[in-house]
C-alpha cells in the first residue's frame, strides 16, 4: 500500500467530516483512527474507493465517539439529521484546513505540528521523531493546538501569508528520522498550489523545488558543508530546477511580486549558472534590492553584501557590509570571505575563527574553523 | 546497566596535554578530529551504549530570578572560573570501568599534529529512580 497516497487523502477526508458538522478535534481523532485501520487492513483487502472507505470509517468512528460521550448528545442529534452526502468536492475543504492549521492564535511550533498531522496525515510519533522531541510532548502540543482552534469557524477565510510561513518552517527543518520534512513540505505546498491561485504560493513552491534540487550536493556523506562554488553541479536535480523555473516564470508574469517569488528568482539564477563565476551576480543584486524593499530584513541585506562582493568586487561587498550590525548571524563569516577575496588573509583567518565560534550548527562550525585553519596553515608555510 | 554523562568542557577543567586552538590546526587535522568523534558515536550505537550526544555553543549566559518580570542576566557569578560545557554524551554501560574506558577513548581524539589532545572529560553517573524491589 502506498503510504503517501493514503496521507494525501487525509485533508479531504477530514474536511468532509468537519463540513458534516463534526468538531475539528473529534474529527481529527476519528480520521487518525481510520488511517491506522487502513494501514492494517488495506494490504490484505484493498478498497475500490480508498477515499470513500476512509470517510465511512472515520465517520463511523466519530459517531461512536460522539455517542459514547453523553455531553455530546445534542451534537449527535444534530448530525443524525444531516443527510449522508455522496462524494464531496474536496478542494475547498482542504484549503480551509490549511488556514485552520495555520491560525494566528497558534504558536508557530503548534501550527507546524497541527499542519503535519491534519493536512499531512503524519502520525504523532512520526512528527515527534522528525522534531526530536518525546512523543508525549508532541501529543500534548497537538491536542493543545486542536483545543485552540476548536471554536474557530471552519469557513473563515485565512491569511495565505501565515500558511506559507508554516510550510516554509516545515521545509527548513529538512531531514531527520524516517520523515523527510522538506519533501513533505513540497508535497503540501503542491497540494495548496493546486487548490488556490496565488502568485506567492507558486513562488514558495518554486523556491522549495529550486532549493531541494541542490540539497544532495550541499553536504558530503560525512556531513561536512560544501560551499556553493564547490558543489558538483552535475548532481543537481535538473528536472526539479526546470519545474521550479517554469512555476516561477508563470508567477512573475502576473506582476504581483512577493518575497517568496523574489527569493525563488535568486535561487533560479544560481541553479541556472554552469559555474559560480558565470552566475549573473548583477541580476542577483537587483533581486536582493527587491527583496530588501519587500522585507526590510537585515539578513537579506547581509546576503546582498555577498552578491555585491561577487558583482562589483570584495571592496564593494565590504562597503555594503559596513552599514550592517556586526552582531547579525553570519556577519563574521561574510566579512571573512570578503577579506580573503580582497587578499587580507590575516583578518580573514581571525574572522573565520570568530564565525566558527558563533556558528549555530556543527557543520557550519567545522567548515568555518577549517577555513581559518586553511589560511593559518598557509601562512605558516610561507 | 548504568547511565553516565560524559561532559566536554570549553574551559573550567585543567588544560589538555596537546593544547592548541583548533583554528591553528591544519584542515586535515580538523577533519580527522571530526571523523574520530563521529566514529566514536557510531561505535557506541552499534554496541548499544549510546543514549544521547549534543554539542553546545561556546557562549553561555547566567540568569537568575530577580523578582517578577526582571530576570537579571550577568556574564556569570564566578568571573575567574566560569565553566562552559562544550557538549555531552550520555552512555548506558554495564559498569563504571566501561564508562572510564569510553571516556579515555574520547579524550584521545586526535588534534594538532595528529596527536591525541588528551583533554580532560568529566564523567558523572546519572541519578536514577529507586528500584522496585528493595529487600
Amino acid at each position: 500500500m502506498d503510504e503517501a497516497q493514503l496521507r494525501s487523502l487525509t485533508p479531504s477526508v477530514l474536511g468532509i467530516l468537519v463540513r458534516r458538522g463534526a468538531d475539528f478535534a473529534a474529527a481529527e481523532d476519528a480520521v487518525q483512527d481510520a488511517l491506522v485501520e487502513a494501514v492494517r487492513s488495506w494490504p490484505a483487502d484493498p478498497p475500490r474507493d480508498p477515499k470513500g472507505w476512509l470517510v465511512t470509517r472515520a465517520w463511523r468512528r466519530f459517531l461512536d465517539a460522539a455517542r459514547a460521550d453523553a455531553a455530546r448528545r445534542r451534537r449527535e442529534e444534530l448530525v443524525d439529521e444531516e443527510p449522508m452526502p455522496g462524494p464531496t468536492p474536496p478542494v475547498d475543504d482542504t484549503l480551509q484546513l490549511y488556514f485552520l492549521c495555520a491560525h494566528p492564535s497558534l504558536t508557530p511550533s503548534s501550527a507546524v505540528a497541527l499542519t503535519l498531522r491534519a493536512v499531512g496525515g503524519l502520525t504523532t510519533r512520526q512528527i515527534a521523531q522528525a522534531y526530536l522531541v518525546p512523543e508525549a510532548t508532541m501529543a500534548q502540543r497537538i491536542s493543545r493546538a486542536k483545543r485552540t482552534v476548536s471554536g474557530v469557524r471552519f469557513d473563515q477565510p485565512g491569511d495565505v501569508a501565515t500558511v506559507l510561513r508554516v510550510l516554509y518552517l516545515i521545509f527548513n527543518e529538512g531531514y531527520s528520522g524516517d520523515v523527510d520534512l522538506a519533501a513533505e513540505a513540497i508535497r503540501l505546498t503542491r497540494q495548496l498550489a493546486a487548490a488556490i491561485d496565488h502568485p506567492e504560493v507558486a513562488g514558495l513552491l518554486a523556491l522549495m523545488l529550486l532549493h531541494h534540487a541542490r540539497r544532495a550536493t550541499r553536504l558530503t556523506p560525512d556531513g561536512s558543508l560544501v560551499p556553493l562554488a564547490e558543489q558538483d553541479r552535475s548532481r543537481w536535480d535538473t528536472e526539479s530546477i526546470a519545474e521550479g523555473v517554469e512555476i516561477l516564470q508563470a508567477a512573475l508574469a502576473r506582476d504581483r511580486l512577493g518575497e517568496f517569488q523574489a527569493q525563488a528568482a535568486i535561487a533560479a539564477l544560481h541553479a541556472d549558472a554552469p559555474t559560480t563565476e558565470e552566475t549573473d551576480w548583477v541580476q542577483i543584486v537587483e533581486w536582493y534590492d527587491e527583496l530588501a524593499r519587500l522585507t526590510d530584513s537585515p539578513v537579506v541585506r547581509l546576503n546582498r553584501a555577498v552578491a555585491v562582493g561577487e558583482a562589483d568586487g570584495p571592496r564593494a561587498g565590504l562597503a555594503a557590509l559596513a552599514t550592517l550590525d556586526p552582531a547579525l548571524p553570519r556577519h563574521a563569516a561574510v566579512a571573512a570571505y570578503l577579506h580573503e577575496r580582497d587578499g587580507d588573509l590575516v583578518t580573514a583567518a581571525r574572522l573565520y575563527a570568530e564565525a566558527g565560534r558563533k556558528a549555530a550548527n556543527l557543520a557550519e562550525r567545522a567548515h568555518l574553523t577549517r577555513q581559518a585553519a586553511r589560511l593559518n596553515a598557509h601562512r605558516a608555510e610561507h | 546497566m548504568a547511565k553516565y554523562l560524559l561532559l566536554k568542557h570549553y574551559r573550567g577543567g585543567p588544560a589538555p596535554v596537546n593544547d592548541v586552538p583548533m583554528d591553528q590546526w591544519t584542515p586535515e587535522e580538523i577533519s580527522a578530529h571530526v571523523q574520530y568523534m563521529s566514529d566514536f558515536a557510531g561505535r557506541l550505537e552499534t554496541t548499544g551504549e549510546f543514549v544521547d550526544g549534543q554539542a553546545l555553543a561556546p557562549e553561555g549566559t547566567f540568569v537568575r530570578s530577580d523578582g517578577e518580570g526582571r530576570p537579571p542576566i550577568t556574564d556569570g557569578p564566578f568571573a575567574e572560573t566560569k565553566d562552559l560545557i562544550a557538549g555531552w554524551y550520555i552512555i548506558d554501560v554495564s559498569s563504571y570501568e566501561r564508562a572510564l574506558e569510553l571516556a579515555g577513548e574520547l579524550s584521545a581524539a586526535p588534534g594538532a599534529g595528529g596527536k591525541p589532545i588528551h583533554e580532560w572529560l568529566e564523567l558523572r553517573p546519572l541519578l536514577t529512580v529507586p528500584p522496585t524491589i528493595t529487600e
